[in-house]
Formats: structure tokens, C-alpha cells, sequence
């Protein structure tokens, strides 16, 4: 491989894991608060909330039940307004992130869901409100799960960004169809699959070991 | 009763200084799931420094009863008074500061997987607001009270059922506690590991002056620790008093029933053969008290005619009182069987005629 392809390789390598890590974060940062909203305001739930559960998740299914290619175009007066541009690797991260968002608070939710009731009810007795139920039992009880759903978020995200060429933000999957497809230059296409191999490995075995050492059950 | 309570309640509340000797008061409670009755009118009294054993079927209502007195079960009706301040009718916020004045255990000890055992038991002091070179000197206070001193640093997936329950004990005194409420506790535990916890609370009963009101089905653990018992069922209490004489003399099928495991049987290669009519009457006899101690056996052969044999029976100490339980064969033959029992029953022992057998085999 050429000099120059090397170079765009890692060029792509880099603006795909931008993207990723970006939206991977923001996805974090609004998913997590918004998985923990949806277990408070449900039935039998430490803050229960019919209405504001409904609006929740009817939001989020929303969101997910659209295509992200579509959400992608869909999104671009968001985009324009929040980075000024609708074009680039950091345009794409608006999309991404809008998209990871929701689908990371279900993850966060289903770990979240799996706190043993009884946890909550003892920290309860204790004269425990919302703030300690959510600060000492249900964030750190649920930790395994929500760093094992974080990990599976970033994996999708390094898959969704390769949709991200459609708006020119570039990444590995936009190297790929370009060069390695549309130009036919397979030796593209396969170092592009490798490096993304070595990275959704690299992803996982990092979350892997981080959620070994943080569950302490059993 | 009622009216008497209200009397009083009257001249001073919230803090009825008549009754500082009550720790928890529970006045006609009530609730219902759907269409069922869980708690239907039950007044309790538990007083304090005593372990009042609360006792009953699975279904009984004890569960919820005890989910009631801290909370985390609203009553629909009825009052519940803790040192004196009614916690009913309260928001869950009003409630958090009366919760830090009960400790709880619970049956699946609800430990916190994720934290250590010094950070467990030194959970309640952290949310109370404790500084944390306070919380944790009190949890080390704790842990080596309940002997588990060497395992500050562990995580309770590391502990066994008895020590994650010893932690929970810890857990629930950390911040010191008028009352602690024990549901179910040693339900998960083996027959020793329960032993050992049963002596624990009872030794932390009497070192510190504990009140412990516990539920159970199991009238093993009301024997070993209870000062006093109540029997629920469904939804009501059907009977209470010391343990010692609820033991000698239960005056419900239910106490009878639940006593059965623990209290000396009948055995059943005679039940088999119990009949209307027969040789030999087999009468079950409970003493207690006097009654065990005076040479009952032989001051009955001396005064009756009648040949009798001891056919099976044992005596066991109770909160200090020996209870007995003695099954009689007596030959039928000239009215001897009316002459015993009217014997038996003027020296306070309750004497019940079982049944009839031919053969003595």
C-alpha cells in the first residue's frame, strides 16, 4: 500500500474514533441520568410517574424505531444549529450521539431494572431518600452492567459512523466504500476491515476487564 | 384498651411520657391487598429491652405487619406509635429521620454487593451525614461485636449465609437503634448458623438492652430468644402472651399447630391404632411451672388405683420454666381413666383424652 493510502488510513482510523469517542460520551452522559429516569418513573419505581414514564419512553422508542441513515439527514437543521456546519466528522457526532443516546439509556435501564429489590427497600429502612438509593445502591450495584452496555454502545458507534460518509464526515466505513468499494482497491477494503476488527476487539477487551474487576458479586 | 390508650394520648402527645416503656405501639392496624385482608385489626404493645416473637403461617400477615412499622408499607388504617411519636399518615421524607430509630434485618440480608463490609455497616452513618473517620471507627465498633472484625476489607460475596447476616445485624445497630425489627432472619440459614445468630441477638438483647421485635414461622426461634409471643392468622392476632406458658398451654388450633415440630408428638405407629373404645386409654397430659417440679408420676400412682404406663413425653426449659409434655396409657378397666384425669387436673396439668388403644404394642 502506498504512502498516501497509509496515510488516509490512519487519517480515517483517527476520525472514527473521534466519532465514536465523542458520541460515545455524550450518549453516557445523557443516557445513564436518562436509563435512570425511565427505572424511577416506572411502576413500583423510587419516584413513580405514569405520565412523565410515558413521555420517556415513548421518546425513545421514537428514536429508535428510525433508521439512523435517516436520522442522520433528518437531524441536519439540529446539526447546523449546535456545530454551525452540517458537514464533517464533528457534524456527525450530533446524529451519533442523538442516536446512542437512547439506545444506551435501554441498556443502562435493563442493568438498572436488575437491582435487587430488596437493596433498595434496605437502604430504605435505613432512612435512605431517592438521592441515596440512586448514589449507593442502584449506579454502583447495577456498575457491571452499565459499562458492559457502555462497551456494547461504543461497538455500535464504530458501525453507525460508518454511515457518517453519507455527510462527508469521513471515518474508516467512508474509506471503505469509496476506495475499497467504488475503486475496487480490495487491499483498502481488507486493511480497512482489519483495522476495525483490531478496534471492536480492542473496545471490548478493555470493557471486558473493566467489568471483571468492577463486579464484586461472587 | 382502646379507650384507655386514647385517654392518655390526649393529655400528652406526641411524646406519651405514661407509657416511656413502650417502644412500639400498634393500635387496630389495617391492610388490604385488592379484595384480602393481609393485617385485620391488630394491637400490639412491645416494651422495652424485651424480644417479642411474632408468629406465623407464610400468608399470616406478618410481613406486612412488620413492613408497616417502618414505613415501607402504608397502613390503610389503625395508628403505629414509635417511642411515642405516631409514624402513620407520615410522607416518605418525615419518615427518613424515625427510620434511622429502626434497625432492620431482613431475610436475604440485602447486603450491598458492591461495597465492602465496613462500608455497609457503616451505610446508615453515611447517610445520616456522619463524617467518614466516625462512621468508620463505629462500623469497626460494630464488627467486632458481632465477631467479624477480620473481615472489614471483604466484599460479602466472600462471606458465608451467618456472616453476611452477622454484617446485617451490624448494619442495622450502626446507628443506634430504639428497636430492631428482624423479618425473618435465620429463615435462609441453616439449623446451627441459626443457632449461633438466635444467641447473638439474644446476647446483644441483654449487653444493650435491645428491643427486637421479630417475625418467623419457625417456633424454634421464638423458643430460643422470645420474652413473648404473639400468634397471627390470618391477619389477627389470635393469641399472645409469655413464651413459657403460650408454650405449656396454647389455647388456638393454630399455636397448637405451629408448636407440633418443637413440642413432644404422639408417635404415629399409635396414632395409627387410636380408637373409640379400647384396653387402655392414652391420655396427653401438659404441665408446666409447679406441676414439673413436684413427683407428679408418683404421687398419681399412690393416689390411683389404676395401672398406668408412660408411654412417650419430654420436659424442656423455657425462659427458665420447665414445660412438659407427657403421654399416659391407662387401663380402662373400673372408671380409672375419670379418676386420673380429675387428679391430673387438680394439680394444674391440662389432660386431654386422645383415644383408645387394645394391644399394648
Amino acid at each position: 500500500m502506498s504512502q498516501i493510502m497509509l496515510e488516509l488510513l490512519l487519517r480515517s482510523l483517527w476520525e472514527t474514533v473521534l466519532m465514536t469517542a465523542a458520541s460515545g460520551l455524550i450518549s453516557l452522559v445523557f443516557g445513564l441520568p436518562l436509563g435512570l429516569a425511565l427505572v424511577a418513573t416506572d411502576r413500583g419505581g423510587i419516584a413513580e410517574h405514569r405520565w412523565i414514564n410515558g413521555v420517556l419512553g415513548a421518546l425513545v422508542n421514537g428514536f429508535r424505531s428510525v433508521p439512523f441513515i435517516i436520522l442522520l439527514v433528518a437531524l441536519i437543521p439540529v446539526t447546523r444549529l449546535i456545530v454551525g456546519t452540517s458537514i464533517g466528522t464533528w457534524a456527525a457526532i450530533v446524529p451519533l450521539a442523538i442516536a446512542a443516546t437512547p439506545y444506551y439509556a435501554r441498556i443502562a435501564e435493563v442493568s438498572l431494572r436488575e437491582v435487587d429489590r430488596g437493596l433498595i427497600e434496605a437502604v430504605r429502612a435505613m432512612g435512605g431518600g431517592r438521592w441515596a438509593i440512586i448514589r449507593e445502591v442502584l449506579v454502583p450495584e447495577a456498575l457491571p452492567g452499565i459499562v458492559a452496555g457502555f462497551t456494547v454502545t461504543l461497538v455500535t458507534l464504530v458501525g453507525a459512523s460508518a454511515m457518517a460518509g453519507a455527510i462527508g464526515a469521513g471515518g474508516l466505513g467512508d474509506l471503505a466504500i469509496r476506495y475499497g468499494y467504488q475503486r475496487f482497491e480490495t487491499a483498502v477494503m481488507v486493511a480497512v476491515v482489519a483495522v476495525l476488527i483490531v478496534l471492536v476487539c480492542g473496545i471490548q477487551w478493555i470493557g471486558d476487564r473493566l467489568v471483571t474487576r468492577l463486579d464484586r458479586r461472587a | 384498651m382502646t379507650q384507655h390508650f386514647a385517654t392518655i394520648e390526649g393529655v400528652s402527645r406526641p411524646l406519651d411520657t405514661a407509657l416511656s416503656e413502650t417502644v412500639v405501639r400498634i393500635v387496630d392496624l389495617k391492610r388490604r391487598f385488592g379484595q384480602t385482608p393481609a393485617v385485620d385489626g391488630v394491637s400490639l404493645t412491645v416494651r422495652k429491652g424485651e424480644v417479642l416473637g411474632i408468629i406465623g403461617r407464610s400468608g399470616a400477615g406478618k410481613s406486612t405487619l412488620i413492613r408497616c412499622l417502618n414505613g415501607l408499607e402504608q397502613p390503610d388504617s389503625g395508628q403505629i406509635f414509635v417511642e411515642g411519636r405516631e409514624i402513620t399518615g407520615l410522607s416518605e421524607r418525615e419518615l427518613q429521620p424515625l427510620r434511622r430509630r429502626i434497625g432492620m434485618i431482613f431475610q436475604h440480608f440485602n447486603l450491598l454487593s458492591a461495597k465492602t463490609v465496613e462500608e455497609n455497616v457503616a451505610l446508615p452513618l453515611k447517610i445520616e451525614g456522619l463524617p467518614k473517620s466516625e462512621r468508620l471507627k463505629r462500623a469497626a465498633e460494630l464488627l467486632e461485636l458481632v465477631g467479624l472484625a477480620d473481615k472489614a476489607k471483604a466484599y460479602p460475596a466472600a462471606l458465608s449465609g451467618g456472616q453476611k447476616q452477622r454484617v446485617g445485624i451490624a448494619r442495622a445497630l450502626a446507628a443506634r437503634p430504639a428497636v430492631l425489627l428482624s423479618d425473618e432472619a435465620t429463615s435462609a440459614l441453616d439449623p446451627e448458623t441459626t443457632r449461633s445468630i438466635l444467641a447473638l441477638l439474644k446476647d446483644i438483647n441483654q449487653k444493650l438492652g435491645l428491643t427486637i421485635l421479630l417475625i418467623t414461622h419457625e417456633m424454634e426461634v421464638i423458643r430460643s430468644i422470645a420474652d413473648r409471643v404473639a400468634v397471627i392468622d390470618a391477619g389477627r392476632i389470635v393469641e399472645e402472651g409469655p413464651v413459657w406458658s403460650t408454650f405449656a398451654d396454647p389455647r388456638t388450633e393454630v399455636t397448637r399447630s405451629l408448636l407440633a415440630g418443637i413440642r413432644p408428638q404422639l408417635p404415629q405407629a399409635i396414632v395409627a391404632r387410636l380408637a373409640g373404645a379400647g384396653r387402655e386409654a392414652i391420655l396427653r397430659v401438659d404441665i408446666a411451672g409447679e406441676a414439673v417440679r413436684r413427683p407428679l408420676l408418683q404421687e398419681l400412682a399412690t393416689a390411683v388405683p389404676s395401672r398406668f404406663r408412660l408411654v412417650h413425653g419430654g420436659i424442656d426449659t423455657i425462659q427458665g420454666e420447665p414445660v412438659g409434655t407427657l403421654f399416659l396409657g391407662v387401663e380402662t378397666a373400673s372408671r380409672g381413666v375419670a379418676e386420673v384425669v380429675e387428679f391430673l387436673n387438680a394439680r394444674d396439668a391440662r389432660v386431654e383424652v386422645l383415644g383408645y388403644v387394645t394391644d399394648n404394642a
